[in-house]
Protein backbone atom coordinates (compact mmCIF):
# COMPACT_ATOMS: atom_id res chain seq x y z
CA UNK A 1 0.00 0.00 0.00
CA UNK A 2 1.08 3.72 -0.83
CA UNK A 3 0.82 6.44 1.34
CA UNK A 4 0.94 9.81 0.13
CA UNK A 5 1.50 12.54 2.65
CA UNK A 6 1.30 16.33 1.73
CA UNK A 7 3.60 18.76 3.42
CA UNK A 8 4.27 22.14 3.91
CA UNK A 9 7.08 24.61 4.35
CA UNK A 10 6.69 27.27 7.24
CA UNK A 11 7.97 29.90 9.70
CA UNK A 12 9.16 27.53 12.64
CA UNK A 13 6.20 27.48 15.55
CA UNK A 14 8.86 29.20 17.93
CA UNK A 15 9.44 32.22 16.27
CA UNK A 16 6.95 35.25 16.83
CA UNK A 17 6.02 36.59 13.08
CA UNK A 18 5.73 40.40 12.71
CA UNK A 19 3.33 42.10 10.15
CA UNK A 20 4.93 44.01 7.83
CA UNK A 21 5.00 47.81 8.02
CA UNK A 22 3.09 48.54 5.18
CA UNK A 23 -0.02 46.03 6.39
CA UNK A 24 0.15 43.75 2.95
CA UNK A 25 1.49 40.30 4.92
CA UNK A 26 3.39 38.58 7.51
CA UNK A 27 7.19 39.63 7.22
CA UNK A 28 8.80 36.17 6.64
CA UNK A 29 12.12 37.88 5.65
CA UNK A 30 15.33 35.65 7.46
CA UNK A 31 13.19 33.75 9.42
CA UNK A 32 13.65 30.13 10.76
CA UNK A 33 11.79 27.81 8.53
CA UNK A 34 10.39 24.23 9.54
CA UNK A 35 8.39 21.49 8.83
CA UNK A 36 4.56 22.10 9.48
CA UNK A 37 4.40 20.45 13.25
CA UNK A 38 1.05 18.55 12.10
CA UNK A 39 2.50 17.63 8.49
CA UNK A 40 5.77 16.37 10.77
CA UNK A 41 2.89 14.14 12.49
CA UNK A 42 1.30 13.11 9.87
CA UNK A 43 5.07 11.71 8.00
CA UNK A 44 5.67 9.85 11.46
CA UNK A 45 2.56 8.08 11.26
CA UNK A 46 2.76 6.94 7.66
CA UNK A 47 6.64 5.86 8.61
CA UNK A 48 5.12 3.89 11.31
CA UNK A 49 2.75 2.34 8.95
CA UNK A 50 5.45 1.02 6.80
CA UNK A 51 7.63 0.12 9.41
CA UNK A 52 5.00 -2.07 10.60
CA UNK A 53 4.48 -3.65 7.45
CA UNK A 54 1.05 -1.90 6.72
CA UNK A 55 2.17 0.30 3.96
CA UNK A 56 4.96 -0.59 0.69
CA UNK A 57 6.15 3.04 0.24
CA UNK A 58 5.43 6.43 1.63
CA UNK A 59 5.43 9.74 -1.05
CA UNK A 60 5.84 13.22 0.65
CA UNK A 61 4.44 16.08 -1.84
CA UNK A 62 4.92 19.85 -1.21
CA UNK A 63 3.60 22.78 -3.16
CA UNK A 64 5.68 26.18 -3.05
CA UNK A 65 8.96 27.72 -4.48
CA UNK A 66 12.26 25.64 -4.82
CA UNK A 67 12.98 26.09 -0.99
CA UNK A 68 10.36 23.53 -0.10
CA UNK A 69 12.56 20.91 -1.10
CA UNK A 70 14.59 21.78 2.24
CA UNK A 71 11.45 20.30 3.89
CA UNK A 72 10.98 17.57 1.84
CA UNK A 73 14.63 16.23 2.63
CA UNK A 74 12.95 16.47 6.10
CA UNK A 75 10.51 14.58 5.61
CA UNK A 76 12.74 12.16 3.74
CA UNK A 77 15.27 12.14 6.85
CA UNK A 78 12.13 10.98 9.24
CA UNK A 79 11.47 7.66 6.56
CA UNK A 80 9.93 8.90 3.32
CA UNK A 81 10.64 7.34 0.30
CA UNK A 82 10.61 9.62 -1.98
CA UNK A 83 9.52 13.16 -2.88
CA UNK A 84 7.32 15.36 -5.48
CA UNK A 85 7.93 19.02 -5.55
CA UNK A 86 5.41 21.01 -7.35
CA UNK A 87 7.16 24.75 -7.68
CA UNK A 88 4.93 27.30 -8.18
CA UNK A 89 6.23 30.78 -6.74
CA UNK A 90 2.22 31.97 -6.29
CA UNK A 91 0.80 31.67 -3.01
CA UNK A 92 -2.30 29.37 -3.40
CA UNK A 93 -5.64 29.11 -1.82
CA UNK A 94 -6.39 25.53 -0.28
CA UNK A 95 -8.49 24.57 -2.74
CA UNK A 96 -5.91 25.14 -5.48
CA UNK A 97 -3.26 22.94 -3.31
CA UNK A 98 -6.05 20.18 -3.11
CA UNK A 99 -6.40 20.37 -7.23
CA UNK A 100 -2.96 19.68 -7.85
CA UNK A 101 -2.66 17.28 -5.02
CA UNK A 102 -5.57 15.59 -6.91
CA UNK A 103 -3.57 15.65 -10.42
CA UNK A 104 -0.48 13.91 -8.11
CA UNK A 105 -3.02 11.03 -6.55
CA UNK A 106 -4.33 9.94 -10.25
CA UNK A 107 -0.84 9.23 -11.26
CA UNK A 108 0.23 7.69 -7.62
CA UNK A 109 -2.97 5.93 -7.36
CA UNK A 110 -2.40 6.11 -3.28
CA UNK A 111 -4.50 3.96 -1.02
CA UNK A 112 -4.28 6.80 2.15
CA UNK A 113 -3.63 10.00 2.07
CA UNK A 114 -2.16 11.16 5.69
CA UNK A 115 -2.10 15.20 5.91
CA UNK A 116 -1.67 17.62 8.68
CA UNK A 117 -5.31 19.18 10.27
CA UNK A 118 -3.50 22.50 9.32
CA UNK A 119 -0.69 24.36 8.78
CA UNK A 120 0.31 26.49 11.57
CA UNK A 121 0.58 30.18 9.37
CA UNK A 122 -2.69 30.27 7.16
CA UNK A 123 -4.72 28.02 9.79
CA UNK A 124 -6.53 27.69 6.91
CA UNK A 125 -7.68 23.72 8.06
CA UNK A 126 -9.01 22.58 4.55
CA UNK A 127 -6.59 20.99 2.44
CA UNK A 128 -7.38 17.54 2.98
CA UNK A 129 -11.47 17.99 3.45
CA UNK A 130 -10.80 19.47 -0.39
CA UNK A 131 -8.92 16.58 -1.88
CA UNK A 132 -11.27 14.16 -0.10
CA UNK A 133 -14.09 16.24 -1.70
CA UNK A 134 -12.20 16.28 -5.08
CA UNK A 135 -11.41 12.52 -5.08
CA UNK A 136 -14.32 11.64 -3.60
CA UNK A 137 -13.23 9.61 -1.16
CA UNK A 138 -14.23 9.22 2.92
CA UNK A 139 -12.24 11.49 5.16
CA UNK A 140 -11.31 11.13 9.01
CA UNK A 141 -10.35 14.67 10.21
CA UNK A 142 -8.45 15.38 13.20
CA UNK A 143 -7.13 11.99 14.11
CA UNK A 144 -5.69 10.88 17.48
CA UNK A 145 -5.35 7.26 16.37
CA UNK A 146 -5.35 5.56 13.35
CA UNK A 147 -5.61 1.51 12.44
CA UNK A 148 -5.60 -0.04 9.09
CA UNK A 149 -7.25 -3.83 9.09
CA UNK A 150 -7.39 -4.62 5.19
CA UNK A 151 -9.14 -2.73 3.02
CA UNK A 152 -10.92 -0.59 5.85
CA UNK A 153 -9.40 1.87 8.34
CA UNK A 154 -10.56 2.72 11.35
CA UNK A 155 -9.73 6.45 13.24
CA UNK A 156 -10.17 7.92 16.71
CA UNK A 157 -10.83 11.45 15.85
CA UNK A 158 -10.72 14.71 18.27
CA UNK A 159 -14.24 16.28 18.73
CA UNK A 160 -15.63 19.09 20.55
CA UNK A 161 -15.87 17.21 24.34
CA UNK A 162 -14.19 14.09 23.21
CA UNK A 163 -13.64 11.71 21.06
CA UNK A 164 -15.52 9.58 17.92
CA UNK A 165 -14.68 6.78 16.51
CA UNK A 166 -15.35 6.28 12.27
CA UNK A 167 -14.58 3.58 10.08
CA UNK A 168 -13.94 3.59 6.38
CA UNK A 169 -12.68 1.63 3.17
CA UNK A 170 -9.85 2.79 1.67
CA UNK A 171 -8.74 4.97 -0.19
CA UNK A 172 -8.93 7.71 2.28
CA UNK A 173 -7.92 10.60 3.26
CA UNK A 174 -7.31 11.33 7.33
CA UNK A 175 -5.80 14.67 8.75
CA UNK A 176 -4.23 14.02 12.09
CA UNK A 177 -4.13 15.98 15.18
CA UNK A 178 -1.18 16.52 18.11
CA UNK A 179 -1.37 13.85 19.97
CA UNK A 180 -1.60 11.01 17.06
CA UNK A 181 2.18 10.50 17.67
CA UNK A 182 5.47 12.06 18.33
CA UNK A 183 7.64 12.55 15.65
CA UNK A 184 11.27 11.47 16.41
CA UNK A 185 13.93 13.01 15.25
CA UNK A 186 16.07 12.15 12.20
CA UNK A 187 19.56 10.84 12.86
CA UNK A 188 22.66 12.15 10.68
CA UNK A 189 22.84 9.07 9.13
CA UNK A 190 19.03 9.10 7.80
CA UNK A 191 20.12 13.04 6.84
CA UNK A 192 22.71 11.92 5.22
CA UNK A 193 20.56 9.24 3.45
CA UNK A 194 17.49 11.55 2.59
CA UNK A 195 20.20 13.67 -0.06
CA UNK A 196 20.39 10.65 -1.62
CA UNK A 197 16.26 9.73 -2.63
CA UNK A 198 14.50 10.66 -5.28
CA UNK A 199 12.88 13.97 -5.38
CA UNK A 200 10.73 14.78 -8.92
CA UNK A 201 10.34 18.79 -9.92
CA UNK A 202 6.93 19.55 -11.57
CA UNK A 203 5.55 22.32 -12.64
CA UNK A 204 1.41 23.50 -12.43
CA UNK A 205 1.72 23.16 -16.32
CA UNK A 206 3.06 19.65 -16.20
CA UNK A 207 -0.09 18.65 -14.03
CA UNK A 208 -2.08 20.30 -16.57
CA UNK A 209 -4.33 21.75 -14.10
CA UNK A 210 -6.10 25.30 -14.73
CA UNK A 211 -5.89 27.51 -11.42
CA UNK A 212 -8.14 30.17 -10.63
CA UNK A 213 -8.19 33.20 -8.09
CA UNK A 214 -10.11 32.80 -5.68
CA UNK A 215 -9.71 36.27 -3.27
CA UNK A 216 -7.69 39.06 -2.27
CA UNK A 217 -5.84 39.57 0.78
CA UNK A 218 -6.50 43.69 1.87
CA UNK A 219 -4.50 44.05 4.48
CA UNK A 220 -2.87 41.97 7.06
CA UNK A 221 -2.57 43.65 10.42
CA UNK A 222 -1.13 42.91 13.86
CA UNK A 223 -3.79 42.21 16.48
CA UNK A 224 -5.12 44.48 19.12
CA UNK A 225 -2.61 43.78 21.74
CA UNK A 226 -3.87 43.50 25.46
CA UNK A 227 -2.57 46.16 27.84
CA UNK A 228 -1.28 44.58 31.71
CA UNK A 229 -3.30 45.22 33.89
CA UNK A 230 -3.34 45.89 37.76
CA UNK A 231 -1.62 43.74 40.44
CA UNK A 232 -3.50 43.08 43.50
CA UNK A 233 -2.11 42.43 46.85
CA UNK A 234 -4.43 39.89 48.28
CA UNK A 235 -7.53 37.25 47.32
CA UNK A 236 -9.09 39.77 49.74
CA UNK A 237 -8.08 42.32 47.09
CA UNK A 238 -8.66 40.43 44.06
CA UNK A 239 -12.48 39.62 45.15
CA UNK A 240 -13.13 42.82 45.86
CA UNK A 241 -12.66 44.17 41.81
CA UNK A 242 -13.98 41.67 40.43
CA UNK A 243 -17.00 42.62 42.29
CA UNK A 244 -16.99 46.03 42.37
CA UNK A 245 -14.53 47.20 39.36
CA UNK A 246 -14.72 44.51 36.37
CA UNK A 247 -18.39 43.42 37.94
CA UNK A 248 -18.08 39.93 36.52
CA UNK A 249 -19.03 37.96 39.39
CA UNK B 1 -29.30 37.42 -1.01
CA UNK B 2 -30.08 34.20 0.70
CA UNK B 3 -27.74 32.85 3.34
CA UNK B 4 -27.68 29.68 4.57
CA UNK B 5 -26.44 28.65 8.24
CA UNK B 6 -25.49 25.04 9.11
CA UNK B 7 -26.93 24.07 12.62
CA UNK B 8 -24.27 22.91 14.76
CA UNK B 9 -26.40 20.38 17.04
CA UNK B 10 -26.21 17.43 18.48
CA UNK B 11 -29.65 15.97 17.69
CA UNK B 12 -31.12 16.50 20.86
CA UNK B 13 -30.49 20.13 21.76
CA UNK B 14 -29.15 23.11 19.33
CA UNK B 15 -25.61 24.30 20.03
CA UNK B 16 -25.19 28.31 21.04
CA UNK B 17 -22.77 28.26 18.30
CA UNK B 18 -25.71 28.39 15.78
CA UNK B 19 -27.11 31.65 17.46
CA UNK B 20 -23.48 33.30 17.13
CA UNK B 21 -23.31 32.02 13.65
CA UNK B 22 -27.07 33.54 12.79
CA UNK B 23 -25.52 36.45 14.51
CA UNK B 24 -22.68 37.19 11.79
CA UNK B 25 -25.06 35.72 9.06
CA UNK B 26 -27.14 38.91 10.01
CA UNK B 27 -24.02 41.34 9.86
CA UNK B 28 -23.60 39.85 6.36
CA UNK B 29 -27.55 40.69 5.57
CA UNK B 30 -29.99 39.35 3.78
CA UNK B 31 -32.75 36.38 3.95
CA UNK B 32 -31.46 33.61 6.74
CA UNK B 33 -32.07 30.19 6.67
CA UNK B 34 -30.85 27.78 8.50
CA UNK B 35 -30.63 23.77 7.91
CA UNK B 36 -30.66 21.28 10.55
CA UNK B 37 -29.21 17.62 9.35
CA UNK B 38 -29.27 14.92 11.72
CA UNK B 39 -31.80 11.88 13.02
CA UNK B 40 -34.30 12.47 15.39
CA UNK B 41 -33.53 16.15 15.60
CA UNK B 42 -37.04 17.78 15.99
CA UNK B 43 -36.00 19.50 19.35
CA UNK B 44 -33.05 21.30 17.65
CA UNK B 45 -35.18 22.19 14.71
CA UNK B 46 -37.93 23.63 17.29
CA UNK B 47 -35.34 25.62 19.10
CA UNK B 48 -33.69 26.66 14.95
CA UNK B 49 -37.01 28.10 13.70
CA UNK B 50 -37.04 30.33 17.56
CA UNK B 51 -33.42 32.45 16.15
CA UNK B 52 -34.65 35.64 15.35
CA UNK B 53 -33.51 36.70 11.57
CA UNK B 54 -33.97 33.17 11.02
CA UNK B 55 -36.63 33.00 8.02
CA UNK B 56 -36.57 29.04 7.30
CA UNK B 57 -35.35 26.26 8.90
CA UNK B 58 -34.52 23.21 6.13
CA UNK B 59 -34.73 19.67 7.73
CA UNK B 60 -33.00 16.81 6.46
CA UNK B 61 -34.20 14.12 9.55
CA UNK B 62 -32.54 10.74 7.81
CA UNK B 63 -30.52 8.07 9.95
CA UNK B 64 -27.64 8.82 7.12
CA UNK B 65 -27.38 11.72 8.92
CA UNK B 66 -26.65 10.64 12.22
CA UNK B 67 -23.05 11.11 12.85
CA UNK B 68 -23.30 14.67 10.76
CA UNK B 69 -20.46 13.01 8.77
CA UNK B 70 -18.65 15.24 6.44
CA UNK B 71 -18.85 12.99 3.07
CA UNK B 72 -22.71 12.96 3.13
CA UNK B 73 -23.47 16.31 4.89
CA UNK B 74 -21.83 18.11 2.62
CA UNK B 75 -23.29 16.42 -0.65
CA UNK B 76 -26.41 17.63 0.73
CA UNK B 77 -25.63 21.28 1.03
CA UNK B 78 -24.45 21.31 -2.44
CA UNK B 79 -27.54 19.45 -3.50
CA UNK B 80 -29.53 22.70 -1.95
CA UNK B 81 -26.57 25.08 -2.69
CA UNK B 82 -28.16 26.63 -5.81
CA UNK B 83 -30.38 29.08 -3.70
CA UNK B 84 -27.84 30.57 -1.71
CA UNK B 85 -24.70 32.81 -2.23
CA UNK B 86 -23.22 32.91 1.62
CA UNK B 87 -23.13 29.05 3.26
CA UNK B 88 -21.65 29.92 6.68
CA UNK B 89 -20.93 27.24 9.66
CA UNK B 90 -19.42 27.85 13.33
CA UNK B 91 -15.65 26.95 13.35
CA UNK B 92 -16.25 23.55 15.41
CA UNK B 93 -15.42 20.00 14.90
CA UNK B 94 -18.41 19.52 12.76
CA UNK B 95 -18.23 22.55 10.78
CA UNK B 96 -14.43 22.31 10.47
CA UNK B 97 -14.44 19.00 8.74
CA UNK B 98 -17.68 19.43 6.22
CA UNK B 99 -17.81 23.13 5.02
CA UNK B 100 -14.34 22.61 3.26
CA UNK B 101 -15.85 19.94 1.64
CA UNK B 102 -18.30 21.74 0.41
CA UNK B 103 -16.21 24.60 -0.94
CA UNK B 104 -14.30 22.14 -2.67
CA UNK B 105 -17.53 20.53 -4.54
CA UNK B 106 -18.81 24.16 -5.19
CA UNK B 107 -15.33 24.81 -6.82
CA UNK B 108 -15.18 27.73 -4.62
CA UNK B 109 -12.61 28.85 -1.42
CA UNK B 110 -13.15 28.77 2.34
CA UNK B 111 -12.60 31.70 4.67
CA UNK B 112 -12.09 29.82 7.56
CA UNK B 113 -12.91 31.00 11.28
CA UNK B 114 -13.98 34.79 10.51
CA UNK B 115 -13.98 36.95 13.27
CA UNK B 116 -15.24 40.40 12.00
CA UNK B 117 -17.63 40.91 8.86
CA UNK B 118 -16.66 43.88 6.85
CA UNK B 119 -18.99 43.34 3.96
CA UNK B 120 -20.75 40.67 2.25
CA UNK B 121 -17.81 39.32 0.53
CA UNK B 122 -14.84 40.99 2.72
CA UNK B 123 -14.10 39.22 5.98
CA UNK B 124 -11.78 39.52 8.93
CA UNK B 125 -9.69 36.36 9.94
CA UNK B 126 -6.85 35.15 12.03
CA UNK B 127 -3.66 33.66 10.49
CA UNK B 128 -0.58 32.14 12.75
CA UNK B 129 -2.34 31.61 15.41
CA UNK B 130 -4.05 35.12 16.29
CA UNK B 131 -0.44 36.81 16.08
CA UNK B 132 -1.90 38.45 12.74
CA UNK B 133 -5.14 39.36 11.46
CA UNK B 134 -5.82 38.81 7.27
CA UNK B 135 -8.73 40.90 6.00
CA UNK B 136 -9.83 39.19 2.80
CA UNK B 137 -12.24 39.42 0.44
CA UNK B 138 -14.00 36.91 -1.55
CA UNK B 139 -14.16 36.37 -5.59
CA UNK B 140 -15.74 33.41 -5.50
CA UNK B 141 -19.58 33.64 -6.59
CA UNK B 142 -20.50 31.69 -3.34
CA UNK B 143 -19.06 32.69 -0.21
CA UNK B 144 -18.47 29.41 2.11
CA UNK B 145 -17.03 30.52 5.42
CA UNK B 146 -16.71 28.69 8.84
CA UNK B 147 -17.24 31.33 11.72
CA UNK B 148 -15.55 31.44 15.78
CA UNK B 149 -18.53 31.78 17.23
CA UNK B 150 -16.68 33.55 19.81
CA UNK B 151 -16.13 36.77 18.32
CA UNK B 152 -19.93 37.07 17.70
CA UNK B 153 -22.54 37.19 20.07
CA UNK B 154 -25.86 35.13 20.14
CA UNK B 155 -29.14 36.60 18.86
CA UNK B 156 -32.29 36.56 20.76
CA UNK B 157 -34.78 33.29 20.66
CA UNK B 158 -37.90 35.65 19.73
CA UNK B 159 -38.15 34.20 16.09
CA UNK B 160 -40.75 31.82 14.46
CA UNK B 161 -39.75 30.47 11.26
CA UNK B 162 -40.94 28.66 8.49
CA UNK B 163 -40.35 24.69 8.55
CA UNK B 164 -39.21 23.26 5.41
CA UNK B 165 -38.74 18.96 4.64
CA UNK B 166 -35.85 17.97 2.51
CA UNK B 167 -36.24 14.18 1.56
CA UNK B 168 -32.77 13.84 0.15
CA UNK B 169 -31.16 10.97 2.33
CA UNK B 170 -27.40 10.32 1.04
CA UNK B 171 -25.64 7.69 2.31
CA UNK B 172 -22.10 7.69 2.88
CA UNK B 173 -19.44 5.14 2.82
CA UNK B 174 -17.73 6.56 6.03
CA UNK B 175 -19.10 4.32 9.10
CA UNK B 176 -19.89 5.71 12.53
CA UNK B 177 -18.24 3.42 15.27
CA UNK B 178 -18.41 4.94 18.67
CA UNK B 179 -18.18 8.48 20.41
CA UNK B 180 -17.57 8.76 23.62
CA UNK B 181 -18.16 12.47 25.21
CA UNK B 182 -16.92 14.01 28.38
CA UNK B 183 -19.58 14.36 30.41
CA UNK B 184 -20.15 17.63 32.63
CA UNK B 185 -22.39 19.20 34.88
CA UNK B 186 -20.36 22.48 33.99
CA UNK B 187 -21.07 24.68 30.90
CA UNK B 188 -18.93 24.44 27.85
CA UNK B 189 -15.93 25.83 27.56
CA UNK B 190 -16.91 27.26 24.49
CA UNK B 191 -20.59 29.06 25.67
CA UNK B 192 -19.60 29.45 29.58
CA UNK B 193 -19.31 32.80 30.79
CA UNK B 194 -16.36 32.15 33.38
CA UNK B 195 -13.30 30.04 32.65
CA UNK B 196 -11.65 28.82 35.68
CA UNK B 197 -8.13 27.19 33.89
CA UNK B 198 -5.39 25.54 35.11
CA UNK B 199 -1.75 24.90 33.90
CA UNK B 200 1.08 22.92 34.51
CA UNK B 201 1.10 24.97 38.29
CA UNK B 202 -1.54 22.41 39.05
CA UNK B 203 1.16 19.73 39.71
CA UNK B 204 -1.01 16.87 39.23
CA UNK B 205 -4.55 15.63 38.16
CA UNK B 206 -5.76 15.52 41.59
CA UNK B 207 -5.43 18.83 42.22
CA UNK B 208 -7.64 20.09 40.02
CA UNK B 209 -10.49 19.23 42.16
CA UNK B 210 -9.95 22.99 43.96
CA UNK B 211 -10.13 24.40 40.43
CA UNK B 212 -13.27 22.65 40.30
CA UNK B 213 -14.78 23.52 43.29
CA UNK B 214 -14.11 27.27 42.43
CA UNK B 215 -15.96 26.79 38.90
CA UNK B 216 -18.92 25.16 41.10
CA UNK B 217 -18.99 28.36 43.10
CA UNK B 218 -18.95 30.84 39.91
CA UNK B 219 -20.84 28.80 37.47
CA UNK B 220 -17.64 28.58 35.22
CA UNK B 221 -16.33 25.76 32.83
CA UNK B 222 -12.79 24.69 33.51
CA UNK B 223 -10.01 24.87 30.99
CA UNK B 224 -6.33 23.91 30.96
CA UNK B 225 -3.50 24.78 29.26
CA UNK B 226 -1.62 22.85 26.43
CA UNK B 227 0.79 21.74 29.46
CA UNK B 228 -1.28 20.90 31.87
CA UNK B 229 -3.12 18.49 29.07
CA UNK B 230 0.73 17.63 27.82
CA UNK B 231 1.41 16.33 31.78
CA UNK B 232 -1.67 14.25 31.65
CA UNK B 233 -3.30 16.03 34.27
CA UNK B 234 -6.58 16.62 32.36
CA UNK B 235 -7.82 15.33 28.89
CA UNK B 236 -7.40 17.42 26.20
CA UNK B 237 -11.17 18.49 25.68
CA UNK B 238 -10.29 21.06 28.12
CA UNK B 239 -7.02 22.37 26.59
CA UNK B 240 -7.60 26.34 25.74
CA UNK B 241 -4.96 27.39 23.43
CA UNK B 242 -4.21 27.48 19.57
CA UNK B 243 -3.94 24.11 19.17
CA UNK B 244 -7.12 23.51 21.53
CA UNK B 245 -10.42 25.68 22.50
CA UNK B 246 -10.48 29.21 21.41
CA UNK B 247 -12.79 30.88 23.92
CA UNK B 248 -13.87 34.53 24.83
CA UNK B 249 -15.65 34.43 28.29
CA UNK B 250 -16.71 37.33 30.13
CA UNK B 251 -14.10 36.52 33.06
CA UNK B 252 -10.88 34.15 32.14
CA UNK B 253 -9.24 32.53 35.55
CA UNK B 254 -5.96 31.57 35.03
CA UNK B 255 -4.23 29.95 37.50
CA UNK B 256 -0.38 28.06 37.59
CA UNK B 257 0.05 28.93 33.87
CA UNK B 258 2.86 30.73 32.46
CA UNK B 259 1.09 32.11 29.72
CA UNK B 260 3.02 30.27 26.44
CA UNK B 261 1.77 32.36 22.85
CA UNK B 262 0.26 29.19 22.26
CA UNK B 263 -2.20 29.55 25.15
CA UNK B 264 -2.86 32.93 25.10
CA UNK B 265 -4.24 32.88 21.05
CA UNK B 266 -6.90 30.79 22.81
CA UNK B 267 -8.23 32.87 25.36
CA UNK B 268 -6.71 36.84 25.05
CA UNK B 269 -9.98 38.14 23.37
CA UNK B 270 -11.53 37.27 26.96
CA UNK B 271 -13.08 40.63 28.19
CA UNK B 272 -11.17 40.46 31.67
CA UNK B 273 -8.39 37.98 32.43
CA UNK B 274 -7.32 37.27 35.75
CA UNK B 275 -3.70 35.51 36.63
CA UNK B 276 -2.51 33.86 39.51
CA UNK B 277 0.97 32.39 39.57
CA UNK B 278 3.78 32.31 41.96
CA UNK B 279 6.27 33.78 39.08
CA UNK B 280 6.16 37.34 39.14
CA UNK B 281 8.00 37.11 35.74
CA UNK B 282 5.07 35.00 34.07
CA UNK B 283 4.28 36.27 30.58
CA UNK B 284 0.36 35.30 31.39
CA UNK B 285 0.42 39.12 33.66
CA UNK B 286 1.52 41.06 30.83
CA UNK B 287 -2.06 40.25 29.24
CA UNK B 288 -4.29 40.08 32.68
CA UNK B 289 -6.39 42.50 34.04
CA UNK B 290 -5.97 41.73 37.69
CA UNK B 291 -2.57 39.93 38.55
CA UNK B 292 -2.04 38.04 42.12
CA UNK B 293 1.49 36.40 42.88
CA UNK B 294 0.49 33.98 44.95
CA UNK B 295 1.44 30.38 45.89
CA UNK B 296 -2.44 28.88 43.79
CA UNK B 297 -2.72 25.77 47.05
CA UNK B 298 -2.83 29.11 49.13
CA UNK B 299 -5.07 31.34 46.91
CA UNK B 300 -7.40 29.06 44.93
CA UNK B 301 -8.60 27.51 48.50
CA UNK B 302 -8.40 31.31 50.28
CA UNK B 303 -10.66 32.18 47.25
CA UNK B 304 -13.25 29.49 47.41
CA UNK B 305 -14.14 30.83 51.51
CA UNK B 306 -14.42 34.30 50.45
CA UNK B 307 -17.00 33.07 47.17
Amino acid sequence: MKILVPVKRVVDANVKVRVKADNTSVDTTNLKMALNPFCEIAVEEAVRLKESGVATEVIVVSVGAKAVQEQLRTAMALGADRAIHIETDEELVPLSIAKLLKAVQEKEQAQLIIFGKQSIDGDNNQTGQMLAALTDMPQATFASEVKVDGDMITVTREIDGGLQTLKMPLPAIVTVDLRLNEPRYASLPNIMKAKRKPLDIMTVADLGVSLKTHQTVISVTPPVERKAGIMVSSVEALVDKLKNEAKVI
Amino acid sequence: MTILVLAEHDNVSLKTDTAKVVSAAAAIGGDIHILVAGVDCSAAVTAAQHLAGVSKVLVADATQYGAQLAENVSKLVVEIAADYEHILAAATSIGKDTLPRVAALLDVSQISEVIEVVSSDTFVRPIYAGNALSTVQSLDAKKVMTVRSSAFDAVATTGNAEVVNLSQAIDARTEFVSQSLTESARPELGNAGIIVSGGRGMGSGENFAILEQLADKLGAAVGASRAAVDAGFVPNDLQVGQTGKIVAPDLYIAVGISGAIQHLAGMKDSKVIVAINKDPEAPIFQVADYGLVADLFEAIPALNNLL
